[in-house]
C-alpha cells in the first residue's frame, strides 16, 4: 500500500489553492505537512479524503486512482481523514457513531469498538453519548472508527488543538505504534515541535505550493524559515507618544470562545500602544480579543478599561468606553449582509431619529473615498471583495476610541492597502487609541506594533517590544518553545 | 376504567400518526410546516374517498397520497429551490385548508362509512389494558403499531441511524456516504404520508364525516407534540396520549361545566406554550446540565440542522 | 424590471390556469366565474365599498406583518393579535360613555393597545422564553380565540341567550360614520392609508427601520454595530401587533359592531400571504391587499350564481402565492447557477 499525488491542482474562484502538488508515501510512513494559515494543507488533505474534488491531477493509492470527491471512494480505496473538527454527532452514543455509515448491526458495532479501542490503548465507553466526550476523546473514537473500517492512510488535520499533553502523548504513542504496523500517516499542523516529535519526513508549503520536502527532526529555525518568507526590513517607526497610564488592563483573566479559551492572562495596555498577538492558530488569540473587547464573559478576573472596572458588563458600556472590535469573520460577524455601505455607516454612525439619505450617502461617499473603498453607497457589502467589506468596517469606527482590537486587520488585502489601512489606524494613536491586534501574518506584526505578544495554548507565553525582534526570533517563540 | 383507557388510545391515534410522521420528516431536517392544512386536505380526501368507493381502506390510501405530495412540494422547495421550508410550509398549509374546504363541499355533515371495531378476542378480555391495547379496530391498531416500529426505526436500525445523522449533521452523513437528500426526500414523503393517514383517521374514525375546519388547529398541536416529544416516537406518542386523556376528560366534564365545550379546542394551546417553555428553558438547562443522560431525557434537543438546507 | 414585472405575472398566470383547472373539473365555466369574481368586487359602488371595506383590515394587518417580518420574526399570532385589539375595542365600546367623537378614537386606541399586548406577549415567548414566535403566535391566537368564545357566550352574552352568533349589537355612537349608505367608513380608510404611508415612511427613513433590518439579517454584527437587538424585537413585536389590534378595532367598530368569535375571520393569516406576496415591500402591500380582498368578496358571488363554494377565493390567493414563492426561489437557482459557472470560466 502506497499513496502518489500526482499534479494535483485546486482552485477557488481565482485563488489556487492546491498547485501542481506532487507528494509520496510508503507504508508505515509517519509524514507531517507544515505551513502557515492559508497554505494549502487543509484543502489537499480534502482532496485526498474525497471531501472536495481536485481540477486537475490523480490521488492513487495502491497504484488505483481514486474516483475525486467521494468521501465514500476515498475510505473504500483505503483512505480516513480526522478533519480538524472531529465528524461525528454529538448527540449520539460513541457506538452509534462508530456504526454510522458502516454495514454493521448495533451489536457487531460495539464489538468492533472495543475491540480496536482496547488494540490501540484507548478508553470509549460503547453506550457513553459522544458530547459527554472531549474533543481528544471523540478524535479517538474517530480514529477506532476508521480504522476498524480498514483504512491504510490516516490523515490527521490539526488533531491536536483541543488536546491536554497527555492524550497528545498518547495519540502519539498509537500513531507511532500503527505506523509500525503499515499504517500511513499524513500529519498536519503548524506546530513545529509536534511535528519533530512524531514525524519521519516532512513537506512545507506555502501559497498553495509544495516550497520544500526534507526529514526530521530539524532545527526549528530551518523549518519557520521555510514556512514564513523572508521578512521585509522593519520599517522605522515613530516612537509611541503615550503618557504610560493603561487604556485596558485584565487581571488574572480565564475566559472561554471556541475550542481555546484563555487562562490567568495578566495584561496592561498603555494609551496609544499597539500590540501585536502572534501564535499558532487556534492559541486563545480569539478568546483573548473578545475577552478584551466585552464580546465574551469572563469566567475569572477583572478587565477595567480607562481604569474603570467594566468586568462582565454589558457590550453597550464597553461601546460607550470607546472599545470597538473588528472581528475576522467580517460578513458573519461585522457586517450584514443585505445592508449597503450608506446604510452601514448611518446605523453605526447615525444620531438621529430621521435619515436624511442624500446627506448619508454623500458621507459615505466621503469614507468610500477616504478609505478608497470599490463600492459606491448603495452597494450592499456581501457583494464587495474581503478587503474592502474591511475598508467598510473600519470606516465605521467612531472617531475617538480608547481601545481597537482587531482580529486578522488586513487579511486579504494587497500590500499597499494593508499599508495605507495602517497608516489611517496608527493616526489614531495620537489621541491615545490603543490598538490590540491578531495577525498570522508576522511581517504585519513586526513592522507595526511597539509590543508583540506570543500566545500559546491559552497563555501567554512572551511579551517583547517588537524592536527586539525578528522574523526568525518570532517565528521559534511562535514554536512554544523558547518560553519567556 | 378499562373503557377510559380504551377511549384514549383510540382518541389520541390520529394525532400518533401525524406527529409521530412529522417527528420522523424532522429528524431528517425537514421541517414540514403545512401540517395543519395538510391533516385537513387528507381528512376531506379519505372521508370524500371512502365516501364515494364506499370502500375505507382506499379513502386512507388516498389520504396519505395527498399528504405525501404536500410533503414532497415542502422537500422540493427547500432542497432543490433552497427556499425558506417554513414559508413554504405555511403558505402550503393556508392553500391545503382551503383546497379541503372547497373540494369538501359536497361532503359536509354527510353520513358516511368508517372503520369497523375488530377486537381481538381472548386477548381484549384481559383486565386493564385488553380493551384499550385489543378491543379496538385496524385504525388504532395501526398507530400502536407505528409507533413500536418508528422507536425501533430510529433508535435501532441502520436507516433510522443514517437519518438521524442527516437531520443532526449532514455533511457527518455526507462524509460518511450517505445520500442526504434522498434520505431528506424519503423521510418528507413517508412522514407526509403518516400525516395523511392521521387525517383520515379523524375523518374516518373519531370525529366521523367532514366539515370546515373539521380539525380544529390539530397540526399544529402535533407540530408542538413534536418538539415537547424531543422527536422521539415514544415520547412523541406519549405527549399524544396525554393531549388524548385530555380531551376525554374534558368530553366527561362538558355535560357538568356549561361553556366548556366552546372553549374546550382552545385548552391544549396555553399547555402547549407553556410545554415548549419548559423545553427551552434555560434555568432547567442549566441545572441539568452535569447528567448528559438525564437532561437528554428531559430536555431534547431539536435536530441540528433542522430546515437548514444542505448543498453537498 | 421586466423580471420584477414577469415575478408577478409568471405566478398570477399559473394561479389562473390552476384556478380555470379547478373550475372545469367543478363543470363551471371558468372565464365567467372568474368574471363573477371580478363584478362581485368592483361591480356596482356597495361592491365597490365593501372590497374596500375588506381591504381596511387586510391591509392594516399587513402593515404592521411588514414591521416584524423585516426584524426576521415569523409573526404568525397576527390573527391572535386582531382578536385582542377586537376584544379591547368590544369592551371600550361596551362600557364608555360620550358621543362618537370621544368613544370612537378610544375604542380604537383599546384595539391598538389590545393587539400590541398580545404582540408583546408574543415576543416576551420570543426572547425570554426562547419558545419559537410561530408556536407562541398560534398558541396565543387560540388563546384569544377561545377567550373572545367565552366572553360571547358567558359575559357578554346576549339578554337571555347564550349563542356563538355574537354579542348584543353595541350601542351606535360606537360605529364608524359611513360614506353614502355603504359600509365603507372613511374613518378606517385614512387610517389605513395613515399606516401604510406611516410603516413605508418609518422602514425607510427612520434609525428604527434601519436597525430592524440590521436585527433581521445578521443579530450578531447588529449587536456590534451598537444595535439594541432585544428591545428592537420588541418594538418590532409591538407595532404589528398594534397596527393588527388596531384592524380588530376597526372590525369591530366599522363591520360588525358587536364582538364575533370569529371576527379575524382568518384576515391574520390572508395578510401573512399578502406580505409573502408583495416580499415584504409596504409599496406593493396596498395593492396585493386589495387584490385579495377584492378576491375574497367577489368570490362570494361565485356560491349565488354558480353553486361554487366560495372558499374557491382563498384557493386562488394560495395557489397564487405558492406559485409566487416557488417562481422566485426558481429564478433565484437560476441566478446562481449562472454566477457559478461564470465565475468557473473566469477561473479557467
Amino acid at each position: 500500500m502506497s499513496l502518489l499525488i500526482r499534479n494535483v491542482t485546486k482552485r477557488f474562484g481565482s485563488l489556487v489553492a492546491n498547485d501542481n502538488i506532487v507528494l509520496e508515501l510508503e507504508p508505515g510512513a509517519l509524514h507531517a505537512v507544515l505551513g502557515e494559515n492559508g497554505a494549502g494543507k487543509s484543502t489537499l488533505m480534502k482532496l485526498i479524503a474525497g471531501t472536495l474534488q481536485q481540477d486537475a491531477g490523480e490521488i492513487i493509492m495502491n497504484g488505483q486512482a481514486i474516483p475525486p470527491g467521494s468521501p465514500a471512494a476515498a475510505l473504500t480505496a483505503g483512505v480516513g481523514m480526522l478533519a480538524q473538527e472531529p465528524l461525528v454527532c454529538l448527540p449520539f452514543s460513541n457506538r452509534e457513531n462508530f456504526r454510522l455509515g458502516s454495514a454493521w448491526d448495533l451489536e457487531e458495532a460495539t464489538q468492533k469498538l472495543r475491540q480496536q479501542s482496547q488494540k490501540i490503548g484507548f478508553r470509549l465507553h460503547p453506550a457513553a453519548i459522544t458530547r459527554s466526550l472531549s474533543v481528544g476523546e471523540r478524535q479517538q473514537l474517530e480514529m477506532v472508527r476508521l480504522l476498524a473500517r480498514g483504512i491504510r492512510l490516516l490523515i490527521l488535520d490539526e488533531p491536536t488543538s483541543g488536546l491536554t499533553g497527555q492524550q497528545r502523548d498518547q495519540l502519539f504513542a498509537a500513531l507511532r505504534q500503527l505506523a509500525t504496523e503499515g499504517l500511513m500517516v499524513l500529519f498536519v499542523s503548524h506546530k513545529l515541535e509536534e511535528v519533530n516529535e512524531l514525524c519521519r519526513t516532512v513537506t512545507v508549503m506555502r501559497r498553495g505550493k509544495v516550497v520544500g520536502e526534507t526529514t526530521l527532526p530539524k532545527p526549528e529555525a530551518d523549518l519557520v524559515s521555510l514556512m514564513f518568507e523572508q521578512a521585509a526590513p522593519t520599517q522605522a517607526r515613530a516612537p509611541i507618544a503615550t503618557d504610560g497610564s493603561a487604556a485596558v488592563e485584565l487581571s488574572g483573566v480565564d475566559a472561554g470562545y471556541g475550542r481555546q479559551g484563555i487562562a490567568g492572562i495578566d495584561l496592561a495596555v498603555a494609551r496609544g500602544e499597539v500590540i501585536g498577538i502572534a501564535g499558532l492558530e487556534g492559541s486563545g488569540q480569539g478568546a483573548l480579543l473578545r475577552a478584551l473587547s466585552g464580546q465574551i464573559a469572563l469566567r475569572k478576573g477583572r478587565l477595567a478599561v480607562s481604569g474603570r472596572d467594566l468586568t462582565n458588563r454589558r457590550l453597550r458600556e464597553f461601546r460607550k468606553q470607546g472599545v470597538a472590535f473588528l472581528p475576522g469573520g467580517r460578513l458573519e460577524e461585522g457586517l450584514i449582509p443585505d445592508l449597503s455601505i450608506a446604510e452601514h455607516l448611518e446605523l453605526a454612525n447615525g444620531t438621529r431619529f430621521l435619515i436624511d439619505w442624500d446627506h448619508a450617502r454623500t458621507r459615505s461617499q466621503a469614507s468610500i473615498d477616504t478609505f478608497r473603498i470599490k463600492g459606491y453607497p448603495d452597494t450592499s457589502v456581501d457583494a464587495l471583495s474581503g478587503g474592502n467589506q474591511q475598508r467598510v468596517l473600519l470606516s465605521l469606527l467612531p472617531p475617538k476610541l480608547a481601545l481597537l482590537v482587531m482580529e486578522q486587520p488586513t487579511r486579504g488585502l494587497d500590500v499597499e492597502s494593508a499599508a495605507y489601512i495602517w497608516n489611517r489606524l496608527l493616526e489614531r494613536r495620537r489621541d491615545g487609541t490603543a490598538i490590540v491586534f491578531a495577525s498570522s501574518d508576522l511581517d504585519e506584526i513586526l513592522t507595526y506594533s511597539d509590543r508583540v505578544l506570543v500566545v500559546f495554548d491559552g497563555r501567554v507565553i512572551a511579551s517583547r517590544p517588537a524592536s527586539d525582534l525578528d522574523a526568525e526570533q518570532l517565528g521559534t517563540l511562535i514554536g512554544g518553545v523558547l518560553a519567556a | 376504567m378499562d373503557a377510559t383507557f380504551a377511549s384514549i388510545i383510540a382518541a389520541a391515534a390520529p394525532l400518533v400518526y401525524a406527529a409521530v410522521g412529522e417527528a420522523i420528516t424532522e429528524r431528517a431536517g425537514i421541517v414540514n410546516l403545512s401540517l395543519d392544512g395538510s391533516i385537513l386536505l387528507s381528512a376531506m380526501t379519505g372521508f370524500a374517498v371512502a365516501f364515494t368507493t364506499g370502500r375505507v381502506g382506499l379513502g386512507f390510501a388516498a389520504a396519505a397520497g395527498v399528504s405525501a405530495l404536500v410533503a414532497l412540494l415542502v422537500a422540493w422547495s427547500g432542497i432543490s429551490l433552497r427556499l425558506n421550508q417554513v414559508a413554504v410550509g405555511f403558505v402550503l398549509t393556508l392553500l391545503a385548508a382551503a383546497v379541503a374546504s372547497y373540494q369538501g363541499e359536497g361532503f359536509v355533515h354527510q353520513p358516511g362509512p368508517s372503520v369497523t371495531p375488530r377486537p381481538i378476542p381472548v386477548l381484549a378480555d384481559i383486565p386493564v389494558v385488553g380493551r384499550a391495547l385489543f378491543g379496538q379496530n385496524l385504525s388504532v391498531y395501526g398507530s400502536l403499531l407505528l409507533v413500536a416500529a418508528a422507536g425501533w426505526f430510529l433508535a435501532r436500525s441502520r436507516p433510522g441511524l443514517s437519518l438521524r445523522a442527516v437531520g443532526e449533521r449532514p455533511e457527518v452523513a455526507h462524509a460518511r456516504g450517505i445520500n442526504v437528500n434522498r434520505y431528506r426526500y424519503l423521510a418528507a414523503l413517508v412522514g407526509g404520508a403518516l400525516v395523511g393517514v392521521g387525517g383520515a383517521a379523524f375523518s374516518l374514525d373519531q370525529k366521523l364525516g367532514w366539515s370546515d375546519g373539521h380539525t380544529a388547529g390539530f397540526g399544529w398541536i402535533a407540530l408542538a407534540i413534536v418538539i415537547f416529544g424531543g422527536w422521539q416516537p415514544l415520547r412523541v406518542a406519549l405527549g399524544c396520549y396525554l393531549f388524548g386523556a385530555l380531551q376525554v376528560v374534558a368530553l366527561r366534564l362538558q355535560s357538568r361545566i356549561p361553556g366548556l365545550a366552546q372553549i374546550l379546542p382552545s385548552i391544549p394551546f396555553p399547555l402547549m406554550i407553556f410545554a415548549l417553555l419548559l423545553v427551552n428553558s434555560a434555568g432547567l438547562r442549566r441545572l441539568l446540565a452535569r447528567s448528559h443522560r438525564v437532561s437528554r431525557w428531559l430536555l431534547p434537543e431539536a435536530p441540528a440542522a433542522l430546515g437548514r438546507n444542505f448543498v453537498p | 424590471m421586466t423580471r420584477r414585472i414577469a415575478s408577478f405575472l409568471v405566478p398570477l398566470a399559473v394561479a389562473l390556469g390552476i384556478t380555470a383547472l379547478l373550475l372545469i373539473v367543478a363543470g363551471a365555466p371558468p372565464l365567467e366565474a372568474l368574471g363573477l369574481i371580478g363584478e362581485g368586487a368592483f361591480g356596482d359602488t356597495t361592491r365597490i365599498a365593501d372590497t374596500l371595506t375588506a381591504w381596511i383590515p387586510l391591509g392594516m394587518a399587513a402593515a404592521g406583518l411588514v414591521v416584524t417580518f423585516r426584524a426576521g420574526l415569523w409573526n404568525i399570532g397576527v390573527e391572535g393579535q386582531i382578536i385582542a385589539g377586537a376584544i379591547a375595542a368590544s369592551a371600550v365600546s361596551r362600557s364608555a360613555p360620550g358621543g362618537p367623537a370621544i368613544v370612537i378614537p378610544l375604542l380604537l386606541l383599546a384595539g391598538v393597545l389590545g393587539g400590541a399586548l398580545w404582540g408583546w406577549l408574543a415576543g416576551i415567548l420570543r426572547v425570554k422564553g426562547r419558545v419559537n414566535e410561530i408556536f407562541g403566535g398560534i398558541g396565543l391566537g387560540f388563546v384569544a380565540q377561545s377567550f373572545a368564545t367565552y366572553l360571547v357566550i358567558g359575559p357578554w352574552k346576549r339578554a337571555g341567550v347564550a349563542s356563538t352568533s355574537g354579542t348584543e349589537p353595541f350601542r351606535e355612537e360606537t360605529w364608524l360614520p359611513t360614506i353614502g349608505d355603504t359600509r365603507l367608513s372613511w374613518v378606517g380608510l385614512t387610517l389605513l392609508v395613515i399606516a401604510l404611508v406611516g410603516v413605508g415612511f418609518m422602514l425607510g427613513r427612520t434609525r428604527f427601520g434601519l436597525r430592524l433590518r440590521a436585527v433581521g439579517s445578521n443579530p450578531a454584527s447588529a449587536r456590534l454595530l451598537g444595535v439594541p437587538a432585544n428591545a428592537t424585537l420588541y418594538w418590532a413585536f409591538l407595532w404589528g401587533g398594534g397596527l393588527a389590534g388596531l384592524a380588530g378595532g376597526l372590525l369591530v367598530a366599522g363591520l360588525q359592531h358587536k364582538l364575533v368569535p370569529a371576527i379575524a375571520g382568518g384576515r391574520g393569516f390572508l395578510a401573512v400571504l399578502v406580505v409573502l406576496l408583495a416580499r415584504n415591500r409596504v409599496a406593493f402591500v396596498a395593492p396585493i391587499a386589495l387584490f385579495f380582498a377584492a378576491i375574497s368578496v367577489g368570490s362570494s358571488q361565485l356560491q349565488l350564481r354558480l353553486d361554487l363554494d366560495s372558499s374557491l377565493g382563498a384557493v386562488i390567493q394560495g395557489v397564487l402565492v405558492l406559485a409566487a414563492v416557488l417562481y422566485a426561489g426558481w429564478q433565484a437557482r437560476r441566478v446562481l447557477v449562472k454566477r457559478l459557472a461564470a465565475s468557473a470560466e473566469a477561473t479557467v
